[in-house]
C-alpha cells in the first residue's frame, strides 16, 4: 500500500461509515410504519430519553441561565443596556444555546445509554433472537428510539430554555435588581415566536433525529464484545456532538 | 411402516446441497449436502469450530452462504424475500446456545414475546399457554422472575419455553444441555422426545452429550473438516469403523481431527532446543 493510500484510508473508511448511516436511516425510515405497531414501546422510550434526562437538562438549564444573566447584566450596564438583559437572555437561549446545550447534554445522557443498550443486546444476541421470532428488531427496538430522540429532544429544549430564562430572571431581577416589568416586557415585545421560538425547535428537533441516529447506528453495528460497546459509546458522544455542532451552523446559514 | 403423519407427506424438511462457506478465509463447509427428515430429530455433531452453529445460521436464513441451496420447507431461504422469511421463521423455534433472553422482561413475558408479536390472543389463552410450557421445562413457579435472576440453566429451560411456545413446525436446539444437572437434562431430554412424537415437530438438535444425544436422536450428521465426515443412526455410528466416528465417540485426542490448535513447535516455543518460533 502506498504512503498516499495509507492516508487516504482513514478518510475512506470514515466516509464508509457515513454512508453506512445513510443506509441506516433508509432501514429507520422504511421500519417507521411498522413501528408503530409498537406504539407503547415508543412512548416508554419518549419516558426513558426524555422524562429521565429531565434532572440534567433542568439543572443545566438553569446554571447556564444563571451564568448568561450574571454576564450579560455585567457587559449590559457598561452600555446602559440592562433594561435588554430579558431580550438577550431568551435570544440566545432560543436560538442557540438551549437548542445545542441540550443536544450535548441529550448526547451524554440519552444517547450513550441507546447505544449501550442496544450494543449489549447485540452482543447477548437478543436482536438475533428477535429476528428469528420472526419480529423485526429495526421496528421494534430502533424505530422507536428514533421517534423518541424526534419527539423528546425539543421538549427538553424548551424546558432548558424555560429554566435558563428563570435562572437569568433569578439572578438579573431577584439579585441584581433589574425592574421585573422590563425584564419581561421587553423580552415578550422582541421575541417572536415563529422566528425565534420556532427557530429552536426546528434544530432541536434535528438534532434529536441525528443524535438517536448516531447513537443507534453505532449500537447496532457494534462488534459484539465489552470492547465494542465501550468504544461504540464513546463514539456516540464524540459523533453526536460534531454532528450537532456542525447542523448548527448549517441550520443557522438557513435560518437566519 | 411410517406411520408418523409428519415424516409420511415429505421426507425431507431441509435439504442442503453443494454448501460452501469461507468465514476470514478459513473453510468452513467445502460441499455439504446434508437432508434433514421431518417428525425426526436429527443431531448435528463435531468437533468445536467445526461449523456447527454456523450451518443453523445458513439454515435459518441469518448468514449467506458462498454457494450452494438451503430449502427449507420447499422454499429456498437465499432466494425468498424478507417478509417469506419472516413467516418462515415464524414456523421455527430455536433455542440459542446463550439463552438470548430478552433482560428487560420477566420470564413469564420472555415466553409471552412471539404470542404477543405476531398472535391476537385475549390475555387469559396467552397465560395458559405460557404457564403450560413454563410448566413443560419446570419453571412456573419462576415466571415472574427476571432473567437477572435464574442460574445458566434456568435460563436455558426458559428460554426452551419459548421456543415451543408456538408449537413450531421445527426447533433448533443450539447447545440444550449445557449447565442442566442430571434433573434438568433428564426432563429436558423426554420433553424434547415428547414434542417430536406427540406433535411430530422436526428437531435439530446441536449438542457435544453423546449420551444424551444417543438417547433422543434419530440420526447423527457428524460435522469435520468442512464435510459430512459420517452420518446414521446413533449406534450405528458409535460402533463405527471410520477413524472420524472412532476418535469422537471414544472422545481421543489422536485421530484425524487435531486436539491441539496448529502451533509451532512445543519445545521450541518453551526454549527447549529445536529451531527458535
Amino acid at each position: 500500500m502506498s504512503l498516499a493510500q495509507r492516508g487516504f484510508a482513514p478518510f475512506a473508511a470514515g466516509l464508509a461509515q457515513v454512508g453506512a448511516c445513510g443506509l441506516f436511516l433508509v432501514q429507520i425510515l422504511r421500519a417507521v410504519p411498522r413501528s408503530l405497531r409498537h406504539f407503547r414501546e415508543t412512548v416508554r422510550q419518549v419516558f426513558f430519553v426524555g422524562a429521565m434526562s429531565l434532572v440534567i437538562i433542568m439543572t443545566c438549564g438553569l446554571f447556564v441561565g444563571m451564568v448568561l444573566g450574571l454576564q450579560l447584566y455585567h457587559t449590559l450596564s457598561i452600555f446602559g443596556g440592562t433594561a435588554a438583559l430579558g431580550t438577550v437572555v431568551a435570544l440566545s437561549l432560543y436560538r442557540e444555546l438551549g437548542p445545542v446545550v441540550t443536544a450535548l447534554l441529550f448526547a451524554g445522557r440519552a444517547g450513550t445509554s441507546i447505544t449501550a443498550e442496544i450494543g449489549l443486546m447485540r452482543a447477548t444476541d437478543q436482536l438475533d433472537a428477535m429476528e428469528m421470532m420472526a419480529v423485526d428488531p429495526l421496528a421494534y427496538v430502533v424505530a422507536p428510539r428514533f421517534l423518541a430522540g424526534i419527539v423528546a429532544m425539543p421538549l427538553l429544549a424548551c424546558t432548558f430554555n424555560a429554566l435558563g430564562i428563570l435562572g437569568a430572571h433569578l439572578v438579573g431581577v431577584s439579585w441584581l435588581g433589574l425592574d421585573n416589568g422590563t425584564f419581561w416586557s421587553n423580552m415578550t415585545s422582541n421575541v417572536d415566536v415563529w422566528d425565534d421560538v420556532m427557530n429552536g425547535v426546528w434544530k432541536s428537533t434535528a438534532f434529536g433525529a441525528v443524535i438517536t441516529l448516531i447513537a443507534t447506528f453505532q449500537g447496532y453495528t457494534t462488534p459484539p464484545t465489552s470492547e465494542g460497546v465501550a468504544y461504540a459509546t464513546t463514539r456516540t458522544v464524540v459523533f453526536s456532538s460534531i454532528a450537532t455542532l456542525a447542523l448548527d451552523f448549517v441550520m443557522t446559514a438557513f435560518l437566519m | 411402516m411410517d406411520t408418523n403423519p409428519a415424516t409420511a407427506r415429505d421426507p425431507a424438511l431441509i435439504t442442503i446441497r453443494g454448501l460452501r462457506t469461507v468465514l476470514n478465509g478459513k473453510v468452513i463447509f467445502d460441499g455439504v449436502d446434508l437432508d434433514i427428515p421431518r417428525g425426526r430429530i436429527t443431531a448435528i455433531m463435531g468437533p468445536s469450530g467445526t461449523g456447527k452453529t454456523t450451518l443453523i445460521r445458513h439454515v435459518t436464513g441469518q448468514l449467506a452462504p458462498d454457494a450452494g441451496t438451503i430449502m427449507v420447507d420447499g422454499q429456498d431461504v437465499w432466494k425468498i424475500n424478507r417478509q417469506a422469511l419472516f413467516a418462515l421463521r415464524e414456523k421455527i423455534g430455536y433455542l440459542f446456545q446463550n439463552s438470548a433472553l430478552l433482560t428487560d422482561f420477566s420470564v413469564f413475558e420472555n415466553v409471552a414475546f412471539p404470542l404477543r408479536q405476531h398472535l391476537k390472543l385475549p390475555e387469559e389463552i396467552v397465560r395458559n399457554i405460557v404457564l403450560t410450557k413454563l410448566q413443560a421445562v419446570g419453571l412456573r413457579g419462576a415466571a415472574q422472575l427476571m432473567p437477572s435472576e435464574l442460574s445458566g440453566g434456568m435460563m436455558r429451560r426458559v428460554a426452551l419455553a419459548r421456543a415451543i411456545v408456538r408449537d413450531p413446525m421445527l426447533i433448533i436446539y443450539d447447545e440444550p444441555f449445557v449447565g442442566l444437572d442430571p434433573i434438568a437434562l433428564n426432563q429436558i431430554l423426554i420433553l424434547i422426545r415428547t414434542l417430536n412424537q406427540t406433535l411430530g415437530i422436526t428437531s435439530i438438535l446441536i449438542a457435544h452429550e453423546l449420551a444424551a444425544v444417543q438417547q433422543v436422536a434419530d440420526s447423527i450428521y457428524l460435522l469435520a473438516a468442512g464435510k459430512i465426515a459420517a452420518h446414521g443412526a446413533p449406534a450405528e455410528l458409535a460402533r463405527g469403523a471410520s477413524p472420524w466416528t472412532k476418535q469422537f465417540f471414544a472422545g481421543e485426542a489422536d485421530g484425524p481431527v487435531p486436539f491441539q490448535y496448529p502451533a509451532p513447535d512445543y519445545a521450541a516455543q518453551l526454549g527447549l532446543g529445536g529451531a527458535k518460533p
